[in-house]
């Protein structure tokens, strides 16, 4: 099997995000990891390709500082990555994101599955994975806790976790996959994993290697903007209920008029 | 001149500080009340991020890496738990180095493969009831004698105490010290022989309850004629303590890097208490009381880390064995001293709460004052130091 594996680099989950002047994230900063959701899309690879043989590639976008994020995915046993690198790319909304990948992904060609996170962490979207699908013509299977692929049947079974429970779905190869968190558990890389990662490829790209224009991709290019942003208000003092009895309902009225029950 | 670990040590700590946060550092709390020894579980999850084959070679299944590395492992780990960095170290200082660097292809082939993968742990024992530091004093023997079928075999008797990683259910072989004749000289001779768990007549009493260290595997050891194939002794005959000796200054430089792991998490915490409590309406940081023994603290930790990694370095980059045994000796004692003062700190920063069990303080507190005692006291080091510079000290 060959597998994609998509990747991100995202600020720390407990850093503190901030917009840059031209209003978009502050990557400079900050301490920058490998999205988390992305470790569960690439273990589930590295699970199936110790199952059915076959590589990994990692696919990411991003400055030159996401080589960090691209080494640990290699660390933890992918055998190649990709790395789309290039200045005019800062400020790429969710579709033009999923344009550059799917451009790559066309370029890397014969694939059996796309694999990344259902999220990354910094801008929440949730939509490239469903993009990158359309874009590429391939089946989406997007939201999965749980994958079987039948590599010789060309076929996959899953898990979507869905608001009232979850669907069990097929779709044949070539497809794409976003896997959601404890979907497994993701390995720590070992010394000899981060060893073994120096001495793996990584293609680096720009857009002009991809086909594309300057002005197709990041702000000039993007389908949204950020036209303005303020800090989130601090936080209020909360209501006091002093209990007269009636205290029970008014917690029960609270959790409702929140729509928790 | 590099002050810097280089970058592949940097991305392993990172990975060996996320496990040990994520991984271990929820359920040490735990582990002490239910488990109150050394949990497999923790082993299992340090196994399979190959901890325990770090320093091995690639023919046993181990990555090969330097002392360095090791260091950091052990430092990360014991950041979050001293009981579980001494596992790790006795695991590979005590009972994998001696075999890797003694041992014949028969026994490396036997035991290697399920130590370095962290499926089984070796102990090592020389320290007895009556000789400690006092190694020389060794009482258990070792007699070969051939038994009803013709082969030779070793009979062992006597006594070893305080043995880590002895009686564990994945103990799978503990050597032993034991006097096996006496030398022209007068003196004992000693030699290390390997008896298996599960021999007739080696038991691993019961474990010691311990002023810390709740979570590591401590156990008197009593030999009462355990036999064992005469191919079972380890390395020379008559080399049991030299050779003891020699894969002991590894040992305490990876001691003194578990002192710094301890010592960073005094400082961490405190640092971090010292912002967030409050007293007469202001962080105790703004208390120049706290804040100077707090940057003390710092001043000490990087002290001990530059000693601790500075042998390290010397050994990975193969200088003279007088100045590692020297700067390994000045860095164990320098870092455990400073470490036994860190937890007196950190408890002082956190008043009453740091002598509570719920804060990791105390377990701190608890778990320091060995590590000025295990693998060479500091008056044994001490007298070494004494000795490199060339004083006749006794």
């Amino acid at each position: 099997m060959k597998i994609v594996v998509c990747v991100k680099q995202v600020p720390d989950t407990w850093a503190e995000k901030k917009l840059d002047a031209s209003k978009t994230l502050d990557r400079v900063s900050v301490d920058n990891i490998l999205n988390e959701m992305d470790e569960f899309a690439l273990e589930e690879a590295l699970q199936m390709i110790a199952a059915h043989s076959g590589t990994v590639t990692v696919l990411s976008m991003g400055p030159d500082s996401a080589t960090e994020a691209i080494r640990k995915a290699l660390s933890m046993g992918a055998d190649g990555a990709i790395h789309i690198v290039d200045d005019a790319l800062k400020g790429s909304c969710a579709a033009v994101t999923s344009l550059v990948l799917a451009k790559a992904l066309e370029r890397i060609g014969d694939y059996d599955l796309v694999i990344s996170g259902s999220e990354a962490s910094d801008a929440r979207t949730s939509v490239v994975p469903a993009m990158l699908a359309e874009r590429l013509g391939i089946p989406q299977v997007t939201f999965v806790n749980k994958v079987e692929v039948d590599p010789a049947a060309k076929t996959l079974k899953a898990n979507r976790i869905t608001d009232d429970g979850y669907q069990v779905v097929e779709a044949s190869l070539p497809a794409m996959i976003s896997a959601v968190e404890k979907m497994n558990e993701p390995r720590y890389p070992s010394f000899k994993g981060i060893m073994a990662a120096k001495k793996k490829p990584v293609e680096t790209l720009s857009i002009a290697d991809l086909g594309l224009e300057a002005d197709a991709v990041g702000l000039s290019g993007s389908w949204t903007k950020v036209n303005d942003s303020a800090d989130r208000p601090p936080r209020s003092a909360g209501t006091i209920v002093e209990d007269e009895g009636n205290g029970g309902a008014a917690l029960v009225d609270f959790l409702a008029s929140k729509k928790f029950v | 001149m590099s002050f810097s670990l280089s970058e592949d040590h940097e991305a392993f700590r990172k990975v060996v500080r996320d496990f040990a946060e994520k991984a271990l550092q929820p359920n040490i709390e735990r582990w002490e009340r239910e488990v109150g020894g050394l949990p497999t579980e923790a082993v299992n999850g340090m196994a399979e991020l190959g901890l325990f084959g770090l320093t091995a070679s690639e023919e046993y299944g181990g990555a090969g890496a330097d002392l360095t590395t090791l260091c950091v492992a052990i430092e990360e780990i014991g950041r979050v738990d001293q009981s579980l960095g001494i596992t790790l170290e006795a695991a590979v200082g005590l009972g994998i180095n001696p075999i890797a660097t003694y041992g014949t292809d028969e026994q490396k082939a036997q035991w290697l493969p399920d130590l370095v993968a962290g499926r089984a742990l070796a102990g090592f024992g020389l320290t007895e009831p009556e000789a400690g530091s006092d190694a020389g004093g060794t009482r258990t023997k070792a007699v070969l004698q051939t038994n009803a079928s013709g082969e030779a075999q070793w009979v062992v008797d006597g006594a070893k105490a305080f043995i880590t990683n002895s009686g564990h259910e994945l103990t799978s072989v503990v050597t032993v010290t034991a006097r096996t004749g006496t030398n022209e000289n007068g003196t004992p001779e000693l030699s290390a022989i390997m008896v298996p768990t599960g021999t007739p007549g080696f038991v691993a009493e019961p474990a010691y309850r311990k002023l810390g260290w709740h979570l590591s595997d401590t156990h008197p050891l009593s030999y009462d004629g355990a036999r064992v194939p005469e191919a079972n002794l380890l390395g020379a005959r008559g080399r049991g303590f030299a050779q003891f000796l020699n894969t002991l200054d590894d040992g305490r430089i990876a001691i003194a890097a578990l002192a710094v792991g301890l010592s960073q998490a005094c400082l961490d915490h405190s640092v971090s208490y010292a912002l967030e409590r409050k007293a007469f309406g202001q962080p105790i940081g703004k208390k120049q009381g706290l804040a100077f023994q707090i940057a003390d603290l710092q001043v000490a930790v990087e002290a001990s880390r530059l000693l601790t990694y500075k042998a390290a370095w010397l050994k990975d980059t193969g200088a003279s064995v007088k100045q590692v045994k020297q700067a390994a000796s000045i860095a164990k004692l320098y870092a455990t001293e400073a470490a036994v003062s860190a937890t007196r700190t950190a408890t002082q920063v956190y008043g009453g709460y740091g002598f509570m069990e719920e804060y990791p303080i105390a377990r701190f507190y608890r778990d320091a004052k060995v590590l000025e005692i295990g693998e060479g006291t500091s008056e044994v080091q001490r007298i070494l130091i004494s000795r490199g510079l060339g004083l006749p000290v006794e």
